[in-house]
C-alpha cells in the first residue's frame, strides 16, 4: 500500500492525491483507447471492403434512378429527367386514364431526353418492367420534336404501344427512384396495370424455384459432407500423431489446390467420355450406349461441391474431437453401456459444437457458391448465384442482381438466427 | 530506405513516361486477341510509336460499364458485340466517334460507303463480321449433317449437342431448324406463338444438350467427343481445324452473322490515342490483315478482295469467311434492335425454361 493512502473524505487515493476510482477509470480509458486504436485498421478495412459494399448493394436493390435522373458521365452533371410526367403522376392518382395533359408532358420529356441523349437509359429502366419498351423510347424521342397537338393521337400514331396501361403503370412506378419492383421480380411477382401484385406467367417463373433448389442442394451437401467428414475426423483424432499427420496432409492438400483445378478434375473424371465412364465401359459394367451422365447436371454439382467443401467440415470436427478424453467412453463401457450407447450418449454430444461450426460454414459457403455450379451444373444444376452473376455480367441489370443477393443474404441471416435459437451460437467451435 | 526511394521514383518516372504514349485495348482473348495483336497492335506501334497494352475479358462490355460508373476507367478501346455497343452508347457510357476521321478506301470510296451497312454507329466502329454456326467432329459422326435441321434431328444423328447458354442465337436457330425462313425469324420471335414454337423445338433436344459459355469450350467439347455437334463462333472452329488439325467441320446453313465493334469508354485516359488506334486498325489493309489470322470477315467491303492466305501460308481464307457467297445460302443477320429490346424478357424465359 505504498502508492495509495486513505483520505476519509474521498476514500482511497493514489500517491499524487488523485482518488483511486478516478485514476482507475483513467487508466482503463487509456487501455481501451489503445485497444481501439489497435483494431482500428481492421475496423476500417471491414468498413470499406465489407459494410460499405453491402450497404451500397442493399441500396441499389431499391434504388434505380434510370427514369428520374440523367448522369452525364463526361461532365459529371446530373439532370433530372421526365419531370413533367412525374408531376402529372403526382397530381393524378393510380387509376386515372392518361389524358392529353399526360401525353403532352410525356412528349415534352421525350424532347428533353433527345437533347440529353438519354432515351436509351430511360428506356432501359422501363424495359425492366415491360419488355419491348426500350425501342419505344429511342424511337419516340427521335420523332417527338416533330409531333403536333393533340399529342395523345400523335404519339399513339408513332406506336400503338404507348396506349398500353401496363406501360403507364411501369412509368409511374419508375418515376420515383425508390421502388420495390426489383424485389417483386426477384420472387417472380409483378404489378398489373392497376398496381395489384400478381405472379408472372408460368413460363417465366424461375427465381423462387432456384432459391428453393439452392437451399435444397446446400442442405444436401452439408449433410453429405457431415456423413463423410465425421469418420475421417474421428480417425484423424484417434490415430497416433505420426499417422494422423500424414492423413491430415491428404485432407489439406486438396484444400490448398486451386478451386478451378479441382472442379475441372471432376469434369475429366465424370464426363460421359471421362475416366470413370471409360473404366466402366472397358470393364464391361456398362455398354457404350448407356454411359452415365454425371457431369453438367445436378449430380455433378453435388459431387464436386461436396468434395470441395469437405475440409470445411473435417477441420472443425477434428478440432473438437482431438481433445475429447478417451477415458470417458471407456468409463461408459465399463459401466455397462453398449458401444452404440457410449457413442450416442458420451462421444457424440461432445462433438456437437464442431458439427454446428462445420455445418454452418459448409452451408453458408454452399448457398453462395458460384463457379462450380457454373462450370459443371449444366441446366438443372444451376443455383441462384448463377442468376445473380447473369444479371451482373450479362443483362447488366444490377438492381435485380442486388435484390436477389439481398434476399439471399436475408435468408442466410434468418437461418443463422434460427441456428442461434435452436443450438446456440455459443456452442460453436471453429478450432 | 534511400535506395527504395530512388527505385520507386525511377519507376514512377517510367510509368509516367510510358503513359505519355500508350493505349489499352480490351478484347476477348484466345486466338481472336492474337489476330488483333498481329494485325493491329504491332503495326500500330511500329508506325506511331504508341505502345498498345492488350487486356482480355470474357465480355469486355461488362468491365466497361463497371469502370465508367465507378469513374475509374483504365481501358481506352474495347471490342464489344453489337447489341452491347448500342446499349452502352444509349446509356451514355461511350464516347461518340467522329466518323470523318476514318480513312477512305484505297480507291477513294469514303469510309461511310466502304463499311458494310450498320458497321458504323454513333459510338462504335465495326472491325469484323463473325458468325454463330454449328460444327461437328467428322470422326464421331456417321453421316454428314448439312442443314440446321440436322442439328435438331436426334434420330438421324444421335448424340449430345453443345449450345451456348443464352437465348440469343439459340432461339433463332431453333426456328430456322423448324423451317422458318431466315427473313421471317425475328417477325416470329416478336410474337408469343413464335417464341413458344422456338422453345418447343428446343424441347426436342433438351435432354441431350451440353451448355457452354466461353468461346473456347465448343472446339474442346467436340474434340473430346463429349458432344457430336455444337454451335460455336466460326473462327474458333477454324483455328481448331486448321491450326490444330482437329477433324472439325463447319456447317454454314443457318449461320447467324454479327459484328464486333470497337468502342471508347467515356473518360478513357488516352482518348486521343484510342481514336488514332481505331482509325488505324479499321483501315482497309489492317482489316484484311486480320483475316489472315482468324476466319472472321472484315467489316469493309474494300478489304474483301485483299484477303489472302491464312498465316500458315497455304490455306486460302476466302472460303472460310462467314461472308463468302457460298456460305450465305441460308444466313441470318443478328437483329440488334430486337435483342436490345427483348434481351431481358427472352433470357428470363430462357432461364426459367432451363431450370424446369
Amino acid at each position: 500500500m505504498a502508492d495509495s493512502t486513505t483520505n476519509p473524505e474521498i476514500g482511497l487515493t493514489t500517491v499524487d492525491g488523485k482518488p483511486l476510482k478516478e485514476a482507475l477509470a483513467y487508466a482503463q480509458t487509456r487501455a481501451r483507447r489503445r485497444a481501439f486504436l489497435l483494431v482500428l485498421p481492421l475496423l476500417l478495412f471491414i468498413l470499406v471492403t465489407f459494410i460499405l459494399p453491402i450497404g451500397q448493394m442493399l441500396h441499389r436493390s431499391v434504388y434505380n434512378d434510370g427514369f428520374t435522373t440523367h448522369h452525364d458521365l463526361g461532365t459529371r452533371v446530373d439532370t433530372p429527367i421526365m419531370v413533367n410526367l412525374a408531376a402529372w403522376f403526382d397530381e393524378n392518382p393510380l387509376g386515372v386514364e392518361p389524358d392529353e395533359a399526360a401525353y403532352a408532358a410525356l412528349v415534352t420529356d421525350l424532347i428533353e431526353l433527345k437533347r440529353l441523349r438519354a432515351p436509351g437509359s430511360a428506356g432501359t429502366r422501363i424495359n425492366y418492367g415491360l419488355s419491348g419498351s426500350r425501342s419505344l423510347f429511342t424511337q419516340g424521342a427521335r420523332k417527338a420534336g416533330k409531333l403536333q397537338a393533340p399529342f395523345k393521337e400523335a404519339l399513339i400514331g408513332v406506336s400503338p404501344k404507348w396506349e398500353n396501361p401496363k406501360l403507364w403503370q411501369v412509368m409511374r412506378s419508375a418515376s420515383s427512384s425508390y421502388t420495390g419492383a426489383f424485389y417483386l421480380a426477384a420472387v417472380d411477382r409483378t404489378q398489373d396495370a392497376s398496381g395489384n401484385v400478381e405472379q408472372v406467367e408460368d413460363n417465366r417463373r424461375v427465381y423462387v424455384k432456384l432459391f428453393g433448389r439452392t437451399l435444397g442442394v446446400s442442405l444436401l451437401i452439408t449433410f453429405l459432407t457431415f456423413l463423410l467428414a465425421y469418420p475421417i475426423a474421428h480417425l484423424l483424432a484417434t490415430l497416433p500423431l505420426r499417422y494422423s499427420n500424414l492423413l491430415m496432409i491428404f485432407v489439406l492438400l486438396p484444400f490448398w489446390t486451386s478451386l478451378l483445378v479441382r472442379t475441372t478434375s471432376w469434369m475429366i473424371l465424370l464426363q460421359s467420355q471421362g475416366v470413370l465412364n471409360d473404366a466402366m465401359v472397358g470393364s464391361g459394367l456398362l455398354n457404350e450406349a448407356n454411359r452415365i451422365q454425371m457431369m453438367y447436371n445436378k449430380t455433378g454439382t453435388i459431387i464436386a461441391m461436396t468434395h470441395i467443401l469437405l475440409p470445411f467440415m473435417v477441420l472443425p470436427l477434428y478440432s473438437v474431437m482431438r481433445p475429447i478424453n478417451p477415458s470417458y467412453v471407456r468409463a461408459a463401457r465399463s459401466l455397462g453401456a453398449t458401444s452404440w450407447t457410449a457413442f450416442r450418449r458420451i462421444y457424440f454430444p461432445q462433438t456437437v459444437p464442431g458439427i454446428g461450426a462445420g455445418a454452418l460454414l459448409v452451408f453458408i459457403l454452399a448457398v453462395g457458391y458460384y463457379i462450380t455450379p457454373a462450370l459443371v451444373g449444366g441446366a438443372d444444376g444451376t443455383l441462384i448465384s448463377n442468376l445473380i452473376a447473369f444479371h451482373m455480367t450479362k443483362s447488366l441489370n444490377w438492381s435485380m442482381a442486388a435484390a436477389l443477393a439481398s434476399l439471399l443474404l436475408a435468408g442466410i441471416l434468418i437461418l443463422y438466427w434460427l441456428y442461434d435459437r435452436l443450438v446456440g451460437i455459443d456452442n460453436l467451435k471453429l478450432g | 530506405m534511400k535506395k527504395t526511394l530512388i527505385l520507386t521514383t525511377a519507376l514512377t518516372g517510367f510509368a509516367f513516361a510510358a503513359s505519355a504514349a500508350e493505349v489499352t485495348v480490351m478484347s476477348w482473348g484466345g486466338s481472336y486477341t492474337k489476330s488483333q495483336v498481329e494485325a493491329y497492335h504491332k503495326p500500330f506501334t511500329a508506325e506511331t510509336g504508341i505502345t498498345v497494352n492488350s487486356v482480355d475479358s470474357d465480355n469486355p462490355a461488362t468491365p466497361i460499364k463497371a469502370q465508367v460508373e465507378a469513374g475509374n476507367v483504365t481501358v481506352d478501346v474495347a471490342d464489344v458485340e453489337f447489341s452491347d455497343a448500342i446499349r452502352l452508347c444509349d446509356e451514355g457510357l461511350l464516347e461518340t466517334i467522329d466518323q470523318s476521321m476514318l480513312p477512305a478506301a484505297p480507291d477513294g470510296t469514303s469510309a461511310a460507303d466502304d463499311f458494310i451497312e450498320g458497321a458504323l454507329q454513333d459510338c462504335a466502329v465495326a472491325n469484323i463480321v463473325w458468325s454463330t454456326v454449328f460444327a461437328y467432329n467428322s470422326a464421331n459422326n456417321d453421316g454428314t449433317p448439312t442443314t440446321i435441321a440436322d442439328f435438331f434431328d436426334l434420330e438421324k444423328f444421335p448424340g449430345k449437342r453443345g449450345l451456348r447458354k443464352s437465348a440469343k442465337a439459340t432461339l433463332e436457330m431453333a426456328l430456322m431448324a423448324d423451317g422458318v425462313p431466315a427473313a421471317e425469324v425475328y417477325g416470329q420471335l416478336e410474337s408469343a406463338e413464335g417464341v413458344d414454337r422456338a422453345f418447343a423445338k428446343l424441347d426436342e433436344i433438351k435432354a441431350e444438350i451440353v451448355w457452354w459459355e466461353a468461346g473456347a469450350q465448343p472446339p474442346q467439347l467436340l474434340a473430346d467427343g463429349e458432344v457430336v455437334m455444337s454451335t460455336a463462333y466460326n473462327g474458333r472452329i477454324f483455328n481448331a481445324a486448321i491450326a490444330e488439325n482437329q477433324p472439325l467441320v463447319v456447317v454454314w446453313d443457318g449461320q447467324i452473322l454479327d459484328f464486333d465493334l470497337f468502342v471508347v469508354p467515356k473518360g478513357a485516359p488516352n482518348k486521343e490515342e484510342a481514336m488514332k488506334f481505331i482509325a488505324f486498325s479499321t483501315d482497309t489493309q489492317r482489316l484484311a490483315d486480320q483475316a489472315s489470322w482468324i476466319s472472321y470477315g472484315p467489316a469493309r467491303k474494300s478489304s474483301g478482295a485483299m484477303v489472302g492466305l491464312y498465316s500458315d501460308g497455304k490455306t486460302p481464307m476466302a472460303e472460310h469467311m462467314p461472308t463468302a457467297a457460298a456460305n450465305l445460302g441460308n444466313a441470318l443477320v443478328n437483329n440488334f434492335e430486337f435483342w436490345v429490346d427483348h434481351d431481358a424478357e427472352l433470357n428470363e424465359r430462357f432461364n426459367a425454361w432451363l431450370a424446369n
